[in-house]
């Protein structure tokens, strides 16, 4: 009672601000069978909660009215009803297992992830996500595509700000899609409202949940686990497409990232100036690593290290590629060999020795970084 | 009982306290101890409210403005720390100090040096977690539910620190249930019966038992923090066969019972104020001894609701679903009872009853959403956003808080003597009624339409609600200053002189000895009929 009565002083307070829309105040219905249940359970144990409050909330007010001393009435003495205070124990339990099967039975169904048509694992990492196509050769990183000058006021912000990312994740409608989560370092959690997929990526373990999307579209979600410095920059986008245009984005998919990867073995072969270097390392640093080693490459004193005149950037070149590539064990140093391509890794390793002040003068090539990865 | 009176008023002139520090410092009264804790309390509130401030004005508008990320996690970590373990229970505590002798006729609590002790270590745990904030790296960042790995492997040298502040707020928890649990099970005056003694102290014998089950929990899940961190330990790290979920059981074993622990006093206060201002007596009072008891039985068997997205099997899902359903029954028995005290009662709406029919209402509201997130299917929407935020400030801002800014109206002039400034008071309920609501109710909105909950920037559809919110944070802020005037005041002994019964329809032993209470009371316990 007293939130549907807010409910509209707030709608009117914003329709000033012209914004008050339905999506704004409640959940969302989605776009598979399950979200729509959920939705139902939502409303239904909304309009429940309702009832009881006008009951227990009347009844309030109308002694606060009409039971005040002010009234001059007397007070009476009753104390205890045993009628009364059993109805009241058992009749809300009523309601409460009227509640309780409807809310199992959607429970069971989410929960039932067998008979997938496509297998999704999602791996998150702080502060990105990674979608691998378990059917097929197809793999990559999704990361925030908001640039940080809208974040920090100086561009103004787009519309889909903060909810927007660099390669989306990509499913077919009206098939069963499983998703495998999990995470390779914090706990995060994978969230799309409009599939009422919440689930948690815990490091280490796998956990299943399942969508079949009725409506093609772009669907946008957040992480919603506390994973660190940047976890409201890590959101999730999924984009439905029909069964026919999937497969051939898939098949599109499998043979770009093959011919990437020839590439990559032509590329051992040859040798890239320090300017194209810097500039390529420049990039990948920004948008890889100034998330903890800061822009400047001071780091986060006590909390992330900084790479200006640091032992590790102006040291050994070996044991700079090693961290990198391999990462640290035991810390938040992620093994970056899986994440870029040879040309980046070298690129942005290159950078980091040269870049603030670092000058050491040197360039990383692509045959350097394979040997570390390889083990030569 | 008049003879008590009488014979109390020739005490006071056997008073060696000393004076100045030393008082405060050396005292083993159940009375200085509770103004200790309260102030402790209320100067916890401020600080801690301040960083909502921070954490407000951050999120006034979309886009990052006054502080970095990595601050806004310290901020919302140490602001719900130190709400929970230095605001809202030591409160609680200096509650129980001041009231429970007093409502069940002892001289004073039990074991007065251990409750020397446990106050005044509480300072220190609090120095050692607000100093981590100024080292290099910062304070703890990881929430106050500090999960694993986030508060192990990838957590600050600070971790050590919070940890340790932590054990520190822990004893001084155990110490002080130990205390009331001795007092109430030992030195009730004669005649005072199980089945006879305020509702206040029955609540709070529960929470005492809440609280010697599971702070030594909450000890044990710090300390494999600590290990993990420092000792290469691997409880919480799957690479050496411990698993990050088993954290949160931990933690949630402990948090789940440690929720009620910060509403069943709270549950205690409403149930002694309300007969008072309805002037009739508590409706069932013994069901309300029952439903107290049966939530906290009921608190160690519903933590997994914390967790539902962390992919449990489906029978544990839909244990706890059913489980934590089952204390909507116990909790709602309250408050019928509560509404069936003021059916036909004669109620007036004095500065206390004010504070306890907010806090029904508004609770109960924090109640509903606490059973619409009780709903497994539906509570994977929910979880994690500000819908749960709105639900757990519902429950512990307008109901732990409103609940002890309700006892601290209602026995004011029984610590002091003087009746406290109505003016002043009067204003501090309404702002605060006002301003909690444009705070807290908006949340609702922002967390189902999806706004992740611990974000400090945030996309442009939640931008009018969030200023909304921001605006109501601050007024509830400011609205606290009126409540520290009314305080300063208060203590300055300023205002019209108090009765000895104060309200027209009070009932009970604390009641019956002068306002102010004299520094020692029922040296010879009263009988009770």
């Amino acid at each position: 009672m007293a939130r549907s009565v807010l409910t509209a002083l707030f709608a009117t307070l914003l329709s000033a601000a012209a914004m008050a829309q339905p999506s704004q105040l409640n959940l969302r219905k989605g776009v598979t069978d399950i979200s729509a249940q959920v939705y139902d359970l939502h409303m239904t144990i909304f309009y429940i909660c309702v009832v009881i409050g006008i009951l227990v909330f009347g009844a309030m007010f109308f002694a606060m009215i009409f039971h005040r001393k002010s009234r001059g009435v007397k007070p009476a003495n009753f104390h205890e009803s045993v009628k009364v205070e059993v109805a009241w124990t058992v009749v809300p339990f009523l309601i409460l297992i009227g509640m309780a099967i409807p809310a199992a039975s959607t429970l069971i169904a989410m929960e039932d992830t067998s008979k997938a048509d496509v297998t999704v694992l999602v791996t998150g990492s702080q502060w990105k996500w990674h979608y691998k196509y378990m059917e097929n050769e197809v793999e990559y990183y999704s990361v925030l595509a908001t640039q940080q000058e809208q974040i920090h006021n100086k561009f103004s912000k787009g519309e889909n700000y903060l909810l927007e990312v660099d390669r989306p994740l990509v499913i077919p409608t009206d098939k069963k899609v499983r998703f495998l989560v999990t995470s390779d370092d914090v706990i995060h959690s994978w969230w799309v409202p409009d599939f009422a997929v919440k689930k948690d990526a815990n490091p280490g373990f796998i956990n299943e949940a399942w969508a079949r999307v009725n409506e093609p579209g772009i669907y946008r979600g957040q992480c919603a686990e506390l994973c660190g410095k940047d976890h409201g920059f890590m959101p999730v986008v999924v984009i439905a497409k029909t069964p026919a245009e999937y497969d051939a984005w898939i098949a599109e998919q499998e043979a770009i990232q093959r011919k990437a990867k020839e590439e990559e073995q032509k590329l051992l072969a040859m040798n890239m100036d320090m300017t194209e270097l810097m500039d390529l390392g420049s990039k990948v640093y920004q948008s890889t690593c100034a998330a903890c080693h800061m822009p400047n490459g001071e780091g986060l004193p006590g909390v992330f290290p900084g790479l200006k005149g640091s032992a590790i950037a102006t040291g050994d070149v070996r044991k700079h590629i090693d961290v990198v590539v391999n990462g640290v064990s035991g810390t938040a140093m992620q093994a970056f060999g899986k994440q870029l391509s040879l040309k980046e890794l070298a690129a942005v390793i290159t950078y980091e020795r040269n870049a603030w002040g670092n000058n050491t003068g040197e360039t990383v090539q692509a045959k350097d970084v394979n040997a570390v990865q390889t083990g030569k | 009982m008049s003879t008590a009176a009488e014979h109390l008023h020739h005490d006071e002139h056997h008073d060696h306290k000393p004076s100045g520090i030393k008082r405060w410092l050396y005292t083993t009264n159940h009375k200085d101890i509770g103004t200790l804790y309260l102030w402790f309390a209320f100067i916890m509130f401020l600080i801690g409210g301040a960083m909502a401030m921070v954490i407000r004005a951050e999120l006034f508008q979309p886009g990052l403005q006054l502080v970095d990320p990595n601050f806004f996690n310290q901020m919302t970590t140490v602001h719900g720390l130190i709400m929970v373990f230095g605001a809202v229970m030591p409160a609680f505590t200096g509650l129980a100090n001041w009231m429970v002798p007093l409502m069940i006729g002892a001289p004073d609590m039990a074991l007065p040096r251990m409750n020397n002790w446990s106050f005044w270590i509480l300072p220190f745990a609090f120095l050692i977690l607000l100093s981590s904030l100024f080292l290099e790296g910062g304070g703890p960042n990881f929430g106050w539910t500090f999960y694993a790995p986030l508060s192990t492997t990838y957590s600050n040298d600070s971790t050590a620190l919070f940890v340790f502040s932590v054990h520190i707020m822990g004893a001084s928890s155990i110490m002080g249930a130990i205390n009331v649990i001795v007092t109430i099970f030992n030195m009730r005056a004669p005649g005072m019966t199980w089945m006879k003694m305020p509702l206040f102290v029955w609540t709070w014998l529960i929470t005492a038992f809440l609280l010697i089950a599971v702070m030594p929990v909450l000890a044990g899940a710090v300390t494999m923090v600590l290990t993990d961190k420092f000792f290469g330990t691997s409880f919480f790290n799957a690479a050496g066969g411990g698993d990050p979920v088993l954290f949160q059981h931990i933690f949630w074993f402990f948090g789940h019972p440690e929720v009620y622990i910060m509403i069943l006093p709270a549950f205690g206060i409403i149930s002694q104020i309300v007969p008072t201002f309805s002037r009739k007596p508590l409706f069932g009072y013994a069901s309300m001894v029952y439903a107290t008891a049966s939530i906290a039985l009921l608190s160690f068997i519903v933590w997994a609701h914390h967790m539902f997205t962390t992919g449990m099997p489906v029978a544990a899902e839909l244990f706890f679903m059913f489980a934590t359903m089952l204390i909507s029954v116990p909790t709602g028995v309250k408050v019928f009872n509560w509404v069936a005290t003021m059916w036909r009662g004669a109620i007036s709406f004095e500065i206390p009853m004010l504070f306890a029919l907010a806090f029904i209402v508004l609770f109960t509201i924090g109640g509903f959403s606490g059973l619409m997130l009780a709903i497994t299917p539906v509570d994977f929407q929910y979880h994690d956003t500000y819908f749960v935020v709105a639900h757990f400030h519902y429950v512990l801002v307008t109901g732990a808080v409103f609940s002890i800014m309700a006892a601290v109206y209602y026995w004011l002039p029984k610590w002091c003597g003087k009746m406290y400034d109505l003016t002043l008071a009067k204003w501090h309920f309404w702002c605060s009624l006002i301003s909690v609501n444009v705070l807290f109710f908006p949340m609702h909105f922002v967390g189902l339409a999806g706004m992740p909950r611990r974000i400090p920037d945030y996309s442009l559809q939640f931008a009018d609600f969030n200023k909304w919110v921001s605006i109501g944070g601050f007024a509830f802020g400011l609205s606290q200053l009126i409540f520290l005037a009314l305080l300063i005041k208060a203590c300055r002994k300023q205002g019209e002189a108090a009765t000895d019964q104060v309200w027209e329809g009070a009932e009970g032993l604390e009641w019956e000895i002068p306002s102010p209470a004299p520094y020692h009371t029922f040296e010879t316990p009263p009988v009770v009929k």
